[in-house]
């Protein structure tokens, strides 16, 4: 599935583009590296990065803003033991790269200059174009784009009162050069388009959600594709017209297919990332080898599926992205890692150190995280459940690492009444313990499917984008937030 | 250390305002008939110690620059984090591109001329710290150190940050207005983890000001994050029910930040807010007063003039109960046939009036019921009011708090949940742009076993 790409081809058009247009050769970068390797400095590295994006906001019928930004920079860092020295620059200059290194260096005390392995290009998967994505459409047929799905929206019902439509593509280059001789270069196109609807009827008002996008061009929002996304929005507010209030309390839950896969990535995902692990402040620390959720559950995070919105050719320290499996028939195998937490912990990177931008230090992130499909039919699992919950879609979640607790907030669920879905009920957040709940999978679908590509990560004020999957899930326990009360 | 940085804000300003002008100019000549820029540059470092050991030292420097142009009343936006001569006049032309694909908005457009600050009050909002990284770490090291020694339960970290910044925004429109001030922020913060029979809770505590002689000491941050965590520890699941809740301050300013997105412009316009057409009405409990005030010296939300340079000014937005206004920037103003506020960008410092009581007497009156610790998850809809999050706090009996809870829910509606508002206290948290004390509220469903 992944094909190598000839190292230098990427590489050699990234440096031109990053390097060469900002007067930066080859001795200028040994220089900034050699200038942070000090004293005990065991890795440093200079991440170049220069991304433009565009957006198109339709409201009113009307496309009423495009808007444009360019960023860029170099961010450098020297790494000793557990301490990091970080400082950026948004000059891509060679006085302002060397005067960041002098600052990030400071980290440690003064002492014989470290060594700079030389440069090996790293080859990175090939899971996307190449391609700049913003000139993949012309700005007129944007805006025909937009101002169609508006209409046929509107069409749709006559409910809908209110339609928000926005198109956004990035064109991402990086370029990474490290002391321990890494040298890589990724060219990330993204794009998305995301559409909300108000309907009304009578005094009752409710907003429906619906979006997609990935590492690819616009050429993927197709008539039809668009046309997908507005009908989803329409009628998950429509739905939400009759919602009756939630339950609260403890019940059995089924989980639709797809972006509820938010679960993993708040009750598991987090907790098994390196750094919470090293530094023993996550839940699930010290327990590889463990059981953690039923045998029917395998979770997997995987950087190297093509054209998906959490992938990464090499991630933002040259490492090529993997897949790997965080829990395999209910046993905690491994922890995500990047350089420096893996070398702290004795073990080796697995390709997810990611950072929001060059003004910003690379962590152990999520790319797609997901849960393998099992034996059930969804319909089975529904069919099983005499009282409880089924929860098809999500907004966002939150995890407190520490203690294992997390949140997910429901915006379309419904009540189960004898296998059968009952009514809809109101948004309600449920919340569980992460190194328990999957303890509770008793029932996994054989549906696995990904989330259309919407999903943004926050960790210490740093976004990413990532995505999140997994088959339909019945949970025998979670606590639900409604305001309909307890369930006698 | 301090007075380079010091001097490069003040460089700053100047290369800033030509950045500004020059834009303004290169957008009148490609005919664009408004235009406005903001131009920010900002310099700083924060330093994390965790364990009494060093963990990062990072230092910043951001400079952006974004512009708005309008071709009659269509608009183009770009921004660029790239200031030399030739990306400006890139991401001028490339606005000026966007603007011919807008469509003709009669509401698009700068602010009203008359609305436009005429003077910049000195708000006292710049104070640069005179502080070193060695200084900073040994601040963040005092920290830490009264948070790991707080109680022996304290047992492992995730450090303690002071970091100091200082910042310029330059605005300036195609009507000629050019306005300038310099902001500093300084922060201490310390999070700890604390572990008893095999589980762990963590907390943290933190404090942010303008001059770093209104930061309390380090050791009472680190104490308090000690305090806070090892309180948590113990936490069992409550019974479902219904009872009073009582959201501490730090909490409480999230409760009346859902009152700021449903009054913003945009919300009211597109129709997805719960308080659409509430102007007028009453919207809280009586006893409930709120103001806003953009000029209190020293305050995280001041601001002498909004993002599109419209004076700020003092007002009363809650009077017991009934809402008096809206947040409104120049475009959804017009669009909903009124005024600016002054509120483009946000609002600016909202101060809660507290109803007299202290914390304890909070207590007191709630008798039995819920105090929150910590709120989790996005489950407010914006539209409806439905409000369910995640939750852990402390019960209550006797108007004394008994145990630690946690992994539970706390729902309700929050038009109910602002006309239930019992009493506000006068513990008032300053620490960002809504000013209030803890706040009782009558009721709430919770969620637990």
């Amino acid at each position: 599935m992944n094909t190598v790409v000839a190292p230098e081809t990427s590489l050699a058009r990234v440096r031109s583009q990053v390097l060469d247009a900002a007067g930066i050769a080859d001795h200028d970068l040994e220089r900034a590296l050699g200038a942070l390797m000090r004293g005990t400095v065991d890795n440093a590295d200079l991440y170049f990065q220069v991304s433009r994006q565009e957006s198109w906001t339709l409201e009113d019928g009307i496309v009423k803003e495009g808007a444009h930004s360019i960023e860029q920079g170099v961010g450098v860092r020297a790494m000793a033991g557990e301490k990091t020295g970080f400082a950026y620059s948004d000059e891509l200059l060679v006085p302002a790269l060397l005067q960041a290194s002098a600052a990030a260096s400071a980290i440690v005390r003064q002492g014989q200059q470290g060594r700079v392995q030389a440069w090996e290009p790293r080859a990175g998967h090939r899971l996307y174009a190449p391609i700049d994505p913003l000139p993949t459409l012309t700005d007129d047929d944007k805006v025909a784009l937009l101002q169609r799905i508006d209409s046929e929206v509107r069409a749709l019902d006559p409910r809908v009162k209110q339609v928000v439509a926005s198109l956004a593509a990035a064109h991402e280059v990086v370029l990474v050069c490290a002391s321990d001789g890494a040298m890589a270069a990724d060219v990330r196109p993204l794009v998305r388009f995301n559409i909300s609807v108000i309907v009304e009827q009578g005094d009752k008002r409710e907003q429906g959600y619906a979006g997609g996008g990935g590492r690819f061009g616009y050429e993927y929002f197709t008539p039809a594709q668009v046309l997908e996304y507005g009908r989803e929005a329409v009628r998950q507010a429509v739905v939400n017209l009759d919602a009756v209030p939630a339950p609260s309390g403890e019940m059995v839950v089924v989980l639709g297919p797809g972006w509820p896969g938010v679960l993993l990535h708040e009750a598991i995902g987090h907790g098994l990332e390196g750094d919470f692990n090293r530094k023993g402040t996550s839940a699930f620390t010290g327990r590889i080898g463990e059981r953690v959720a039923s045998d029917l559950c395998t979770v997997v995070d995987d950087g190297t599926l093509p054209n998906r919105r959490g992938s990464l050719n090499v991630d933002d320290e040259g490492t090529p992205t993997r897949n790997t499996v965080l829990i395999e028939n209910g046993i905690l195998r491994g922890y995500l890692q990047d350089k420096m937490n893996a070398r702290l912990m004795g073990t080796e990177s697995t390709g997810n150190g990611r950072r929001q931008s060059f003004a910003h230090t690379p962590m152990p992130r999520m790319t797609n995280t997901y849960m393998l499909a099992g034996p059930h039919h969804p319909d089975e699992i529904i069919a099983s459940v005499k009282k409880g919950v089924y929860a098809r879609n999500f907004g966002g979640g939150q995890v407190d690492i520490t203690s294992g607790k997390f949140v997910f907030s429901a915006t379309e669920a419904y009540r189960i009444e004898n296998g059968k879905l009952g009514a809809p009920i109101r948004d309600a957040t449920l919340v569980g313990d992460g190194p328990t709940v999957l303890n509770r999978v008793s029932m996994v679908g054989n549906d696995l499917a990904l989330d259309t590509g919407i999903g943004v990560c926050g960790k210490e004020g740093q976004s990413v984008p990532v995505g999140v999957g997994q088959p339909t899930l019945r949970i025998d326990g979670l606590t639900i937030g409604g305001t309909g009360g307890g369930d006698e | 250390m301090s007075t380079r940085t010091a001097l490069s804000l003040q460089n700053g300003a100047a290369t800033l305002q030509d950045k500004v002008n020059d834009v303004l100019r290169l957008a009148q000549q490609l005919g664009a008939s408004q235009a406005e820029a903001n131009a920010n540059f900002g310099t700083g470092f924060s330093v994390n110690v965790r364990l009494r050991e060093v963990e990062t030292l990072s230092h910043q420097r951001d400079q952006g620059l974004s512009i708005t142009v309008w071709l009659g009343h269509r608009k183009g936006s770009a921004s660029t984090s790239d200031l030399r001569p030739d990306a400006i006049e890139e991401s001028v032309r490339k606005a000026c591109a966007l603007a011919r694909y807008g469509a003709e908005d009669p509401a698009s457009g700068l602010a009203d001329v008359d609305r436009l600050a005429k003077s910049i009050p000195e708000l006292s909002l710049y104070h640069p710290w005179a502080i070193d990284p060695a200084a900073a770490i040994d601040l963040a090291t005092t920290c830490e150190a009264a948070a790991l020694d707080f109680d022996p339960r304290v047992t492992n970290s995730e450090g303690a940050s002071v970091s100091t910044s200082e910042s310029l925004r330059v605005y300036g429109n195609s009507h000629g207005f050019r306005g300038s001030y310099p902001e500093s922020d300084h922060s201490i913060s310390c999070s700890v983890v604390a572990a008893e029979d095999g589980a762990m809770e963590t907390d943290y505590e933190y404090a942010v000001a303008r001059a770093a002689a209104d930061l309390p000491s380090p050791a009472e941050i680190g104490a308090e994050a000690g305090r806070r965590t090892v309180a948590r520890l113990g936490g069992t699941k409550l019974e479902t029910c219904t009872a009073p809740v009582l959201f501490p301050a730090r909490v409480a300013r999230g409760l009346i930040g859902h009152l700021l997105s449903a009054i913003s412009g945009g919300a009211l316009y597109r129709k997805s807010s719960f308080l659409v057409d509430a102007l007028g009405k009453p919207v809280f409990a009586s006893r409930v007063t709120i103001d806003e005030q953009p000029h209190l010296l020293k305050a995280l939300a001041s601001a002498p003039f909004d993002n599109e340079g419209v004076a700020t000014s003092e007002r009363r937005l809650v009077d017991a109960g009934v809402l008096g206004g809206y947040l409104l920037g120049s475009y959804y103003a017009r669009k909903l046939g009124m005024q600016s506020t002054g509120n483009s960008g946000g609002a600016h410092n909202l101060v809660v009036h507290s109803t007299g009581e202290t914390f304890a007497d909070l207590l007191k009156t709630m008798h039995r019921g819920l105090v929150i610790a910590d709120l989790m998850g996005s489950g407010v809809n914006p539209v409806t009011g439905d409000y369910s999050r995640g939750a852990s706090g402390f019960w209550v009996e006797n108007g004394q708090i008994q145990h630690p809870v946690t992994e539970i829910t706390i729902a309700g509606n929050l038009k109910d949940m602002f006309l239930g508002i019992q009493g506000i206290g006068t513990d008032v948290d300053r620490r960002g742009a809504v000013l209030t004390g803890s706040i009782l509220l009558e009721q709430m469903a919770i969620g637990g076993s």
